[in-house]
């Protein structure tokens, strides 16, 4: 290839770089076998502790599921993960259409009449809503209405400070109000007045936006019930693994007046000669490749292999399968949250509110009580206390289909030993 | 060949999955929740057996092209191998069944491997510090800027303007509009690089950054870095790098020795994560240390061997993302660096260039090369020469993936007409390059004696070229109520079919 070149030596095409910026190599270790590759990343995840997965009762954000087999069949073909963003349509069908069936799923799941392909996650999806609120009402502030997911309210802040949004706790949504937030079930698990905040934030001319569980709306009303003008969420639940925390999948659908303010990429039917039906990009004049600075949102990369896994989970299950694991994990919760009031000094740290399956418990000596349960190897619940100071002893539990009913025995069991 | 959607399969009489019963006494939603707040309506997902949903699926799989199969010489998106053993690694429930709200004593190897790749990307880039926390690129782009707007706010300084080359990528200026700059085009001189004489007529004590690739999109190493650094910082702006092209020189040289305070990295381009049909990627940015007090929160730090996460940075932008970034993406570029070592990634970068420059060669004469050489990992061609054919680049792009190659990025960057970006990488072999070449030639051929014939390409794919501007109309269509069909979601016929 040099000699083709017509040049010595690779240095020969680097004559553009100044000879005071040319190294000697990197400062880091040689290369290695795959074999020594591996046992170095082995014993680096041999020195995590891995909860099993039915003695998992920690939630926030982040849930033990049952991920059937066939989701990773899918998404570890190399077809999909090695694809790139499908800039050439006729050569990606499978991946366009992949992300129209998720579009249509989650468009269905919320009640809403459009979804966009994937954004990365919870957080950044809720972040993402409070834009489109603020360009589409010219208002700069944001309400976030009770206890809606700490970490997802610290990104809404750092995307709100570069544009000059205000994110304000709690209150009545006035005529600076360019939408409402609310997440159903909340943080800690139990339901708010989904309608009665939407009518709220829809008198003051505000948007409503509703961050949900998927699985929930399988039981719940969707956003789209109840009037709501955004939908977004964290899709994690939908067959992807907890792996610390991502990649998982953000998801944000809307309605129909909203859609050229969505954020990402948007895949629609399209036509060719013969008129055979195929998908493409749509809408692209919204996004950044072709607006730059007027960009709707800056994202390119999104979440897509994780969006694939959602579509199949949901397929896999179907709506009856949603509804049996919906249904499972209420029963359970509920199971639950009656076995712990029973213990001496724990009680439901809000009697009078309904929840799903993740419910809030006042725990006397809480951390004492987790590092019990750590060392018989279960995942206790989640400290409120750590973002709410008036939650201090607060401890929410969850509960899905992987919790059966001998581990919820065993919880108990080593609570009360 | 096309395959109905999920939706279209659907049918009636699948029985649902098996799934557990609850078997404990609680009660139901239905006993416990007030009636408004239940769904009303079913839910409209299709019903599907797995061999059903399996078929499905592999038939959508088999419309795809892919790096697994085909070349993919994308421009700017480092399209290379997907090491198979770094999907093992992050799949290994050591990673995959950590919870994010674990103690910290029990994810101490997870925090050890952020720790190390933490080191490795500041050892490649040549800076302080690194963040893992962004979940892409334009993530990254963002998070940066947020960082170099909190550090000029520290000083009392009110610097409203990040300058951006008329030839970045389309994400620089957004992100910049997102961070609440505004955005100042800086134009290209002849030989493609940035205009000296430009930057410095737009350099003002209004600059808060001006952003840069080098190589810059073209593929061409800005030879005047450290000029430029220098005036950029002169006017107390800080220099931001897009990472995209980071692949062009591992081991050769660093952007945080050129100048740069602030760096992003594609994991997803130069440490081969998977693309994943558009994601999930990472945009992890390295910083110089006076950007490292605005690093998001929390930061992975070590101390006597334990690693702890702070969350306690007062001068924090705050957090960019849920939990610590995406931590199986992290995973399979520490196992990546790992199995390519210093050595290994030198040499990468070394044959990514000698792959550009190789392939360049081959079709110089066929396409316009509207700038000299050497390019660096990629270059930019143009079709404009087949402009009396009336053959265009898209033209060329569509030929191509007739020919089982998947296209180069076409019409980008802006500043060079009809363009034709081509990234091979170091992971092609020399007869790949050279059969993708004889590719080119053919078609440029065809577009002297048979232009019309390329018009109507591609021919060979489940569909052909699709139409876009009519399915633009409908969208409108849709949108402005005076249609049924949504487009961009499945409708059940009854409700108007898409």
């Amino acid at each position: 290839m040099l000699e083709k070149l017509g040049v010595q030596s690779i240095n020969d095409l680097l004559i553009d770089i100044p000879p005071s910026l040319r190294l000697e190599g990197l400062q880091l270790p040689s290369g290695l076998s795959e074999l020594e590759t591996m046992a170095q990343v082995s014993a680096l995840a041999n020195r995590n502790k891995v909860y099993p997965d039915r003695l998992t009762f920690r939630g926030g954000g982040v849930y033990r599921r049952f991920i059937p087999a066939a989701v990773a069949a899918v998404t570890s073909k190399p077809e999909f993960y090695t694809a790139y963003t499908p800039y050439q349509a006729e050569a990606s069908q499978g991946t366009l259409q992949a992300i129209f069936e998720y579009q249509s799923l989650i468009a269905e799941l919320t009640g809403l009449d459009v979804s966009n392909a994937s954004l990365y996650d919870g957080a950044t999806a809720v972040a993402e809503a409070a834009m489109m609120a603020y360009v589409h009402t010219g208002r700069n502030e944001v309400i976030v209405s009770g206890y809606v997911h700490p970490e997802y309210v610290q990104v809404l802040r750092a995307f709100g400070d570069g544009r000059g949004i205000k994110v304000r706790k709690g209150g009545e949504p006035n005529k600076k109000t360019a939408a409402v937030i609310f997440q159903q079930p909340d943080f800690l698990g139990l339901l708010v007045d989904a309608r009665g905040l939407t009518t709220a934030a829809h008198d003051a001319g505000a948007l409503a936006i509703a961050c949900v569980d998927p699985i929930s709306l399988a039981l719940l009303a969707p956003p789209g019930e109840y009037d709501a003008d955004i939908a977004v969420g964290e899709g994690q639940q939908l067959g992807l693994a907890p792996s610390f925390g991502g990649p998982h999948v953000g998801f944000i659908a809307c309605k129909k007046d909203l859609v050229r303010k969505l954020p990402g990429r948007l895949v629609g039917t399209a036509h060719d000669a013969q008129g055979r039906r195929g998908f493409v990009l749509a809408l692209a004049a919204r996004e950044q490749h072709i607006r730059r600075e007027k960009a709707t949102s800056n994202i390119c990369t999104n979440h897509s292999l994780c969006a694939l896994a959602a579509a199949v989970y949901l397929t896999y299950m179907g709506p009856y399968g949603l509804r049996q694991v919906a249904d499972v994990s209420f029963r359970r919760a509920h199971a639950l949250a009656e076995r712990l009031q029973s213990l001496p000094g724990w009680e439901l740290a809000f009697p009078d509110r309904q929840f799903v399956n993740e419910f809030p418990m006042r725990v006397p000596k809480a951390p004492a009580v987790l590092r019990k349960l750590s060392k018989k190897g279960i995942l206790g619940g989640l400290e409120a206390g750590r973002w709410f100071r008036e939650l201090k002893g607060v401890v929410t539990f969850t509960c899905t289909e992987v919790n059966d009913g001998r581990a919820l025995d065993e919880l108990v069991e080593a609570l009360t030993a | 060949m096309t395959e109905p959607l999920s939706f279209e399969l659907s049918r009636p009489a699948v029985d649902p999955p098996r799934l557990p019963e609850a078997d404990v006494s609680g009660p139901g939603p239905a006993e416990v929740l007030p009636h408004e707040a239940l769904r009303s309506r079913p839910l409209g997902l299709p019903r599907l057996s797995e061999p059903e949903i399996m078929r499905h699926y592999s038939r959508l799989a088999s419309l795809n092209y892919s790096i697994s199969e085909n070349f993919y010489p994308l421009g700017s998106c480092t399209m290379k191998y997907n090491p198979v053993a770094n999907e093992l690694a992050a799949a290994l429930p050591g990673f995959a069944g950590l919870h994010p709200y674990q103690d910290e004593d029990s994810v101490q190897g997870a925090l050890e491997l952020m720790w190390r790749l933490e080191r490795a990307l500041c050892a490649v880039v040549g800076v302080e510090r690194v963040t893992l926390q962004p979940a892409a690129g334009a993530h990254g782009e963002w998070t940066a800027l947020r960082m170099i707007a909190a550090f000029h706010g520290s000083r009392g300084e009110n610097r409203t303007e990040v300058l951006v080359p008329d030839s970045a990528h389309g994400t620089n200026p957004a992100s910049a509009a997102l961070s609440g700059f505004h955005v100042v085009e800086v134009n290209s001189g002849p030989d493609g690089r940035i205009s000296l004489a430009d930057l410095e007529s737009k350099l003002s004590p209004r600059t808060a950054a001006l952003m840069l690739t080098n190589p810059n999109t073209l593929g061409l190493f800005e030879r005047e870095i450290l000029d430029i650094a220098e005036m950029v910082h002169a006017t107390g702006a800080m220099l931001y790098y897009d990472g995209a092209n980071l692949n062009a020189f591992m081991g050769i040289c660093r952007p945080g020795d050129m100048g740069f305070d602030a760096v992003h990295m594609n994991l997803h381009k130069t440490f081969t994560t998977p693309h994943g049909g558009g994601g999930p990627g990472a945009g992890p940015v390295g910083v110089k240390a006076e950007l490292v007090p605005f690093l998001p929160s929390p930061t992975v730090e070590r101390q006597n061997g334990r690693l702890t996460l702070d969350h306690k940075r007062p001068q924090s932008i705050g957090r960019v993302r849920s939990f610590y970034g995406n931590f199986g993406m992290l995973v399979r570029a520490y196992t990546y660096i790992l199995a390519m070592g210093g050595d290994g990634l030198s040499q990468a970068s070394q044959d990514a260039v000698l792959s550009a420059n190789y392939l360049r060669k081959l079709v110089e004469n066929d396409l316009e090369m509207p700038h000299e050489g050497p390019c660096m990992h990629e270059f930019v061609a143009s079709a404009q020469n087949l402009h009396e054919n009336g053959v265009r680049a898209l033209d060329v792009a569509k030929a191509l993936l007739d020919k089982e190659f998947y296209a180069p990025t076409v019409y980008f960057p802006l500043v060079v007409p009809e363009a034709i970006m081509v990234e091979p990488t170091e992971t092609e072999s020399m007869a790949t390059l050279d059969s993708f070449a004889a590719a080119i030639k053919e078609i440029v051929a065809r577009a002297r004696t048979d232009p019309q014939s390329l018009h109507a390409e591609p021919t060979r794919l489940p569909v052909g070229r699709l139409d876009e501007v009519a399915a633009a109309r409908r969208i409108n269509a849709y949108l402005q109520g005076s249609s049924d069909d949504p487009v961009l979601r499945w409708k059940a016929p009854s409700d108007g079919a898409s």
